[in-house]
């Protein structure tokens, strides 16, 4: 109740995107396009072993045969991948940092952000407020990752990939790539071959992890793709709870974000993992924004692992994709809450792929798709049960609310039961906010605004009340300045 | 306090209020009888001011100010309340979300203070209790899966808890057994007050019964045709709206 309130409140002092200014920063770029000679740049860079130069160089021969997928419900002119900068970091020293070696101006934007990156103003906050761990990934590279220390003694890793790579190499390099192989798909391959930089999480058997951990990610420079490759691995009976945000510069070209995302679930371990994304969505007609094309996947390969997906989509000019469950050991779970909303000429193409492989494997999709103006909502899930996945179970519910009648809502469920006692359960309805709602509400005092902001809320509660406490609050903010002049 | 003069209200160009005059001042509570589709509800949300059903001519004031260039929330934070013949769901939102947002919102149109979270409780308990609301209840959707007399309930409890200057109860009796209409008109009635206005819009005399108004309406045909004392919802219950309807053609 208080949050609906606060979102009322708070939702008038903020502005359509606050998030679209770009800071001044000494940056260094890799040439212009896409070479083999670009791969062996950023690998170079990074200071890398043979090892990883070599799988990407791999990752960049397969992506030159692979065709960019045309099957999404999205519409957007040719890529022009040589017309792009692939790497881009503030010209600092390379290698990790403390943080009083941080460049004063890039704390200063994470703290534009509302980004707390300073251990000692997190501990000295509010008292009892839950501290996190910050990675902050500016363009193409980490610049500072928060409590480092402190996890460490609970023998957790949180590092950038780019350090994980050179001081946890053995780690990386079993289980990177192997929940989603090189050549998964289109934008994928192309993460493997020059990603620059992301975060990489490891809790060791039985630990809880202490604290909320998470990953910012801020592109700044100009006609650069951001390319970051995340890889957590919870061990056996261990727990960790992730979240990634995301926010870019307003700009009136188009850029490319194709990252990728892979979990490893062991034996009684849990992953649940939230995503605020808020990257610029281009303005009303249309122009700028990011086309986020990513792939983010877990694999519960121990029995009774667990996942959660919950996302709150609210930005990017085109969102393309689907976090997905891998649901290999006997009893594991997968969860996938989503609230999806397009505003303007958005286009989303978005949903989840539950692969039920073994026995008695659970999962549950509950989807919240948003679309007004003149944007472009679907919802694309894939359900399936394999021969093995006895006493498989799904439950879907797919929610989709209209505002406005230029906008279009699509539900596309694939649904695979190759075994008998598998039980898929699938409901879905499409609402349009309407007009009685609206006058009721305002009847009772409501500004039309405030009318929309209060019927949406209770449209997402379900999945709102899936994030973290801190962070169901921002999402909440986030979902009203997205709908902001949609009724009118 | 609310002063109707000359109303003409039409909806997809088809006129449905036909130069309506009406006045119920302060302390006083007015009841507007009708047969069906004669402009009743169309009456509550012009005086509401629902889009859609815009005023073609006439005026509409409440002490002296004019409703009709006022959106409906405005209209809402000077003192308008509409219990609605027809309650909307609003699925997710919980009843006490919604008042309370609603208030709040009215306050600070009004530049007052919000209320605060203990106040607005103790305030709902003691509303829905004289109401014989279950307090538990306030806790879901409001009007999601509700019943059509625990819907009209919620109404006046949303009446209670805003405490309006000038309210319009569109056919509150509608749908409620004679034991939830006693609760009811005793929740209206409390409410009565010297600087508070009701226009009690109904199609059955029994309500009067409950509710005693200081003066009766008769609308046919999209015009008040006859007024009087409560006497006169008797001589409607006896002899049916036809004459008043006919003499209007
Ligand atoms: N939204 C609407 N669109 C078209 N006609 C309407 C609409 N609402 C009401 N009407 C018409 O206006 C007339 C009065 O309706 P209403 O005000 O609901 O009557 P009452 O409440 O007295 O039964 C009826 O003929 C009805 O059909
Ligand atoms: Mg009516």
């Amino acid at each position: 109740m208080a949050a609906v309130t606060q979102t009322i409140e708070h939702v008038a002092e903020l502005e359509r995107y606050k998030h679209g200014f770009v800071s001044d920063i000494a940056q260094d770029f890799a040439p212009k396009g896409l070479s083999e000679a670009t791969v062996r740049f950023i690998s170079a860079k990074k200071g890398e072993p043979a090892w990883m130069l070599d799988w990407r160089l791999e990752a960049y021969r397969r992506w030159l045969a692979l065709e960019e997928p045309a099957w999404a419900r999205v519409h957007f002119p040719r890529i022009d991948y040589q017309d792009s900068y692939y790497y881009a970091a503030p010209s600092e020293k390379a290698g990790p940092k403390s943080l009083d070696e941080v460049d004063p101006e890039l704390l200063a934007v994470y703290a534009k952000l509302g980004i707390p990156l300073k251990e000692q103003a997190v501990l000295a906050g509010v008292e009892g407020a839950p501290k996190y761990a910050v990675d902050a990934v500016f363009d193409s590279v980490s610049v500072v990752t928060t409590f480092k220390a402190e996890l460490a003694k609970a023998g957790v890793i949180f590092c950038s990939m780019s350090e994980a790579i050179r001081d946890h190499g053995d780690l990386v390099r079993q289980y990177l790539g192997s929940v989603v192989p090189v050549s998964d798909n289109y934008f994928a391959c192309l993460n493997s071959a020059v990603f620059s930089d992301g975060s990489f999480v490891y809790i060791p058997p039985g630990v809880r992890c202490p604290m909320e951990l998470s990953t910012y990610f801020r592109i700044n420079a100009a006609q650069s793709g951001q390319f970051e490759r995340t890889l957590i691995i919870a061990d056996q009976g261990s727990y960790v709870s992730y979240l990634e945000g995301c926010t870019a510069p307003m700009r009136d070209e188009n850029q490319l974000h194709a990252a990728v995302v892979e979990l490893v679930v062991l034996e009684d371990a849990e992953i649940k993992y939230s995503t605020v994304q808020n990257w610029y969505p281009g303005d009303a007609e249309g122009r700028g924004g990011i086309y986020n094309f990513v792939t983010k996947r877990a694999d519960c390969r121990g029995d009774r692992a667990k996942v959660s997906w919950t996302q709150v989509e609210t930005g990017s000019a085109i969102t393309w994709k689907y976090p997905s469950c891998i649901l290999r050991g006997a009893g594991s779970s997968g969860e996938f809450y989503s609230i999806a909303i397009t505003n303007n000429r958005q286009q989303a193409d978005t949903g989840t792929k539950m692969i039920h492989l073994g026995p008695n494997t659970r999962s549950r999709i509950i989807s919240k798709g948003i679309s007004a103006g003149h944007s472009s909502n679907t919802y694309r899930g894939l359900v399936s049960a394999h021969p093995k996945a006895r006493g498989a179970r799904n439950f879907t519910q797919c929610d989709s609310l209209l505002i406005g009648k230029q906008c279009a809502a699509h539900t596309t469920p694939y649904i695979e039961a190759r075994n008998a006692s598998a039980k898929f359960e699938h409901e879905a309805t499409t609402t349009r906010l309407s007009d009685d709602q609206l006058f009721y509400a305002m009847q009772r005092g409501l500004s039309q605004e405030e009318a929309v902001q209060l019927l949406v809320n209770g449209f997402v509660k379900d999945v709102l009340q899936k994030l973290p406490m801190e962070f169901a609050v921002e999402a909440q903010k986030l979902v009203a300045i997205s709908l902001e002049g949609s009724v009118g | 306090m609310l002063s109707i003069k000359n109303l003409y209200v039409a909806i997809d160009g088809k006129p449905i209020l036909d130069g309506l005059s009406l006045d119920v001042p302060a302390g006083e509570v007015h009841a507007v009888m009708g047969p069906n589709g004669a402009g009743k509800s169309t009456l509550s949300y012009a005086l509401a001011g629902r889009p859609g059903y815009e005023t073609a001519a006439g005026s509409v004031t409440l002490d002296g100010e004019d409703l009709l260039a006022l959106e409906a929330n405005e209209r809402a934070a000077r003192g308008v309340f509409l219990s609605f013949q027809y309650p909307t769901e609003i699925p997710g939102v919980p009843a006490l979300t919604f008042i309370r947002t609603a208030m709040n919102a009215q306050r600070r149109a009004r530049g007052e203070a919000e209320i605060s979270a203990p106040e607005f409780l103790r305030l709902a308990r003691a509303k829905a209790a004289t109401l014989k609301i279950d307090f538990d209840m306030l806790k879901r959707a409001l009007n999601v899966g509700f019943s059509g007399g625990e819907k009209k309930r919620m109404e006046i409890l949303q009446m209670a808890m805003i405490s309006p200057r000038f309210a319009i109860l569109d056919e509150t009796d509608s749908g409620l057994d004679i034991d939830a209409l006693r609760i009811v008109a005793d929740g209206v009635n409390a409410m009565r007050s010297a600087d508070r206005a009701m226009l009690v819009i109904t199609h059955y005399q029994r309500l009067l019964d409950h509710i005693r108004p200081d003066r009766v309406h008769v609308l046919a045909a999209g015009r008040i045709v006859a007024s009087g004392g409560p006497e006169l919802a008797h001589a409607l219950e006896r002899e049916g709206y036809d004459k008043y309807a006919k003499a209007a053609a």
